[in-house]
């Protein structure tokens, strides 16, 4: 038998990370955000566990207006796998009728970070698995795979533990918890070449399909129901468009495009202009904001 | 489809795009042959790591339109070039750092050209952030050094130059950089390699890479440079794309430390790891460590099902053909060629904390999956990393390098950190604060673990206790000086000695003219103080006896380890609590004056701190209590918890 390649060396720490994480640590929960790096996360923890299945319950941070191919993926994947779904959305905000439009860089804090901390503080989880990458951004490049969060979930980048070999220190105090980035070492052309050999489901909204869309501040964004409003100068076209990233539709921008299979998408990908952070409407605010998120709490 | 964003570089780069356009799934199939390179870039502040990275990543095209954007928009808002790109703000991530202009932490990234992938660590090169630099070394193959031209091999080259050697790095290239900014003169090279050579052959350094570049002007970084015509070496991203890399331990014996018995129901039970080297095939004969059962390999699992067999690197389960004792951070090893398990080690330990590392104090030890409790004793020396010299020390300082012995409280399994960094290379965490405090690689066992095994004894500790009719245990009693200890545990003592109880009171001052009196009041002297009075209270419980100890003790970490050296249920800790007001006004030695006046230096609750008990079995308010009604309570605690008047058929 020959030696790993790349591709298959990710795969072994990834499963490596999880099952650190389960051997140490008292109540995991695995962030679910039904993207495509959720999908291979998914896979992946599969793969550690297996024949047992993983033993931890997902969580999905729902703001409300999550894409509903999106919310009907979740459901059908939890339900193949057996594993228990929790769903959490900030009830507050939804009360106080905090819109993608209505709130600005706010919504996002309300709907997306706040509402994390109050899953993580009511369920009492003390590791939190999430899809992060380090080649998505800036901050996350210098963020460590076992990334340690105070009680007020705060992440500290000048103080963080240092991380040597594959020695992972998850130990902590009462309260305190960690966020686990299993796909640390992974890039997003890793993602989908292995999302393409190992034939990992994913939400077909990253795959191009006629779809109607209406034209935003220079992005395209997909009309998923009829609370997106619309004035009068607002034409609703129907394109055939894929998503790169997913997050809320109404901040959501989607790509032209004609790839409706996965190598169809990497081609694209590889000949792309532009990072793939670039279509979601939160990441805007400034170079720091990324930082800034994090350190509050956010994935 | 004109020149992909995020493929090659360099001769061919077309190739690969035409492919993208023409067959994916050729072009799929290409990369995932690529092999990995993972390195890091390190060196003094300024030398221009972050510039070199962001030109190697410009370079391959790994910039994207709208991040290039941003870049402009950056180098123009903070950039610290006049203007003009500055590529370091690609990878400067932290705002911090983008306002200080100085790297923090390490930032990974990742290229590929046609030829490999590459993770790069770009480490931070102020003296404070070390361990930064540490962090990415451990798990590099190479090492690219930039040293700036015009300054030459300076203290933090040298630094990280000994720390990538130190952690098992063997390819390093110098990156002479800034040679624009010295004419490009092939006389300031030559002098710059000539002293780095020298440097490297002390620290056993061998194969090393000399190349001129201009991180800035991008000289010889991605294609050899016009300006420098003497230099017939290879550019660095040449050279970086075919350097040859280490074997992954395929060649050695089967090595793999259990993580997790995974058993979903009573017919299944695997143990699950990643293989740290070697092969492991259904029949093998594995020897378990450190229990030294034997078993055969049943089946090999990977997360697709049944394999035929497992490779270093991979992360499998596997059933044995016989219900054994395995568990978490056991080591599964080829029958045939077991490593060495010990308890004592020599070790080098780069400390990474504010809080000095001490000699005796317990610190908890991370070694693949097995996690034990290790004391340092004695540091042998600190290495001085400019001269190499060996320097005398107690403690070992944030960024020091010390070689040490280690005394683990229950043997581990290991090999040499040259020969396995899985089975050689450890963290030390801090018990109270959970943070990672050090990191160390073990290099040998020592023989006093060896050829030393402890003595079974036929009269043993419940044989003694059973004769004197009561259940040995200590008391110990901490808190500040004039508190009343000595008063309270004295009384007890009269009151045990009444009953017909044997018994002995270890007094803080007494020892201190005895046993202790080599010592003094400093942090280090503090810590073996009270390991020694623990190590000799354990030995009077061990012969039956209830100890009290009364010593200030101020600090948490010891009074843990004192309990850690008995048997639950026998460390009774009694915390006389006496505001230090109070315990100043009584001041019966004098000594608060003393320390006051700034006679006495180090003193507890003046300029020393003290730690109080944050769960003590017995606490006693010396303002609410007299001494006897304090002395009254300990002795009520002692008859509920079973130690005197013991029902005399009380296990161990």
């Amino acid at each position: 038998m020959s030696a790993l390649d790349y591709l298959q060396r990710l795969e072994a720490e990834s499963i490596y990370i999880f099952r650190e994480v389960v051997a140490e640590c008292e109540k995991p929960v695995m962030l679910y955000s039904v993207g495509k790096d959720s999908s291979v996360m998914l896979h992946l923890a599969c793969k550690a566990f297996a024949p047992a299945k993983p033993p931890f319950p997902l969580l999905q941070i729902a703001s409300g207006w999550d894409f509903r191919e999106m919310l009907e993926f979740r459901d059908a994947t939890a339900a193949k796998y057996g594993l228990e779904l929790l769903v959490h959305t900030n009830e507050e905000g939804e009360r106080a009728g905090v819109k993608p439009w209505t709130h600005g860089a706010a919504y996002s804090d309300i709907m997306l970070t706040q509402a994390l901390r109050q899953a993580l503080d009511k369920y009492g989880f003390d590791a939190a698995f999430g899809g992060g990458r380090r080649d998505e951004e800036k901050s996350r490049a210098k963020e460590r795979v076992f990334s340690f969060r105070s009680v007020q979930h705060r992440w500290d980048p000048k103080n963080q533990r240092p991380e040597l070999w594959s020695l992972y220190n998850a130990r902590k105090n009462r309260g305190e918890s960690i966020r686990v980035f299993p796909l640390s070492n992974w890039t997003e052309l890793d993602v989908w070449q292995y999302i393409h050999l190992q034939q990992v489901p994913i939400v077909p909204l990253y795959l191009a399909k006629p779809r109607p869309v209406v034209r935003r501040d220079g992005r395209l964004i997909m009309v998923d129901d009829d609370r997106l409003p619309l004035s009068a100068s607002d034409r609703v076209q129907t394109l055939s468009v894929r998503f790169r990233t997913l997050g809320c539709y109404p901040l959501t921008g989607a790509t032209v495009s004609s790839a409706d299979d996965v190598p169809g998408v990497i081609a694209e990908m590889l000949a792309t202009k532009t990072s793939e952070r670039e279509g979601r409407g939160v990441d805007k605010d400034g170079a720091a904001s990324m930082e800034k998120r994090k350190q509050e709490g956010y994935f | 489809m004109t020149n992909s964003a995020k493929t090659g570089v360099g001769a061919g780069g077309g190739r690969e795009a035409d492919l993208i356009a023409g067959d994916i799934e050729e072009y799929l199939r290409r990369h995932k042959a690529k092999s990995l390179l993972r390195f890091i870039t390190c060196g003094s502040v300024d030398d221009g790591k972050s510039s070199l990275i962001g030109r190697l990543l410009y370079e391959s095209k790994m910039i994207f339109e709208d991040q290039f954007a941003v870049l402009k928009d950056d180098s123009k808002k903070v950039g610290t070039r006049g203007g003009e790109i500055d590529f370091a703000l690609l990878v400067d991530g932290l705002a911090a750092e983008r306002e200080q202009g100085i790297t923090i932490d390490v930032a990974y990234r990742f290229f590929a050209t046609e030829k490999r992938k590459f993770i790069v660590a770009d480490t931070p090169g102020h003296e404070q952030y070390t361990r930064n630099m540490a962090t990415g070394a451990s798990t590099a193959d190479l090492a690219v050094i930039l040293i700036d031209a015009r300054k030459g091999v300076l203290t933090q080259t040298r630094r990280h130059s000994y720390l990538a050697a130190l952690l098992g790095i063997r390819r390093v290239v110098l990156a002479v950089n800034k040679m624009d900014l010295v004419g490009y003169s092939q006389e300031v090279f030559d002098k710059i390699e000539q002293d780095y050579r020298e440097f490297a052959r002390q620290i056993k350094l061998e194969a090393i890479t000399c190349i001129p570049v201009s991180a800035v002007a991008g000289d010889n970084v991605t294609a050899r440079s016009a300006n420098t015509p003497w230099y017939r070496g290879p550019g660095l991203l040449e050279h970086l794309e075919t350097v040859v890399l280490p074997d992954a331990a395929q060649g050695t014996a089967f090595r793999m430390p259990v993580q997790w018995v995974n058993r979903p129901n009573a017919e299944f039970r695997g143990f699950a790891g990643l293989i740290a080297s070697g092969a492991v095939r259904p029949g093998d004969a594995l020897r378990v460590l450190p229990s030294g059962r034997t078993s055969t390999v049943a089946r090999v699992l990977t997360g697709e099902g049944e394999a035929s067999a497992g490779v270093a690197g991979q992360s499998v389960t596997l059933t044995l053909t016989d219900e054994i004792d395995v568990s978490r951070g056991d080591v599964l090893c080829a029958a045939g060629a077991p490593p060495e398990v010990a308890n004592q080690f020599e070790a080098t330990v780069i400390w990474m904390h504010d809080e000095p590392l001490l000699q005796g104090r317990a610190y908890l030890l991370k070694i693949g999956t097995k996690t034990v409790t290790a004391t340092v004793a004695p540091i042998k020396y600190r290495v001085n990393v400019n001269t190499l010299e060996h320097l005398a020390a107690k403690k070992l300082d944030l960024n020091d390098i010390g070689v040490v012995g280690l005394e683990l409280s229950s043997a581990i399994v290991f090999e040499p950190y040259r020969d396995s960094r899985v089975l050689g290379g450890f963290i030390l965490i801090d018990r109270l604060t959970n943070n990672t405090v050090g990191a160390g690689l073990l290099h040998f066992a020592l023989r006093r673990s060896q050829n030393v095994h402890w003595q079974a004894l036929d009269v043993n500790k419940r044989a003694r206790a059973q004769l004197s009719h009561q259940k040995p245990c200590i008391l110990w009693f901490t808190g500040l000086s004039g508190a009343g200890k000595s008063t309270i545990a004295n009384l007890v003592e009269k009151q045990l000695h009444a009953d017909g109880r044997q018994t002995y009171l270890l007094d803080g001052d007494n020892v201190r003219h005895g046993l202790n009196k080599d010592l003094g009041f400093t942090d280090e002297d503090r810590v073996e103080n009270i390991r020694r009075v623990a190590e000799v209270a354990r030995l009077m419980v061990d012969a039956g006896l209830i100890v009290m100890v009364s010593f200030i003790s101020p600090f948490r970490s010891e009074r843990r380890m004192a309990r850690g050296l008995v048997d639950a249920g026998e460390f009774i800790e009694v915390y006389v609590d006496t505001p230090l007001q109070q315990a100043e006004a009584r001041d019966a030695k004098g000594l608060y004056k003393k320390a006051r006046r700034g006679e006495l230096k180090n003193f507890t609750g003046i300029d020393s701190p003290y730690e109080a008990p944050e769960d003590p079995e017995i606490r006693v308010d010396t303002i609410q209590l007299a001494p006897e009604e304090a002395a009254s309570r300990v002795i009520a605690y002692l008859r509920e918890a079973g130690i005197i008047d013991v029902d005399l058929t009380w296990e161990i």
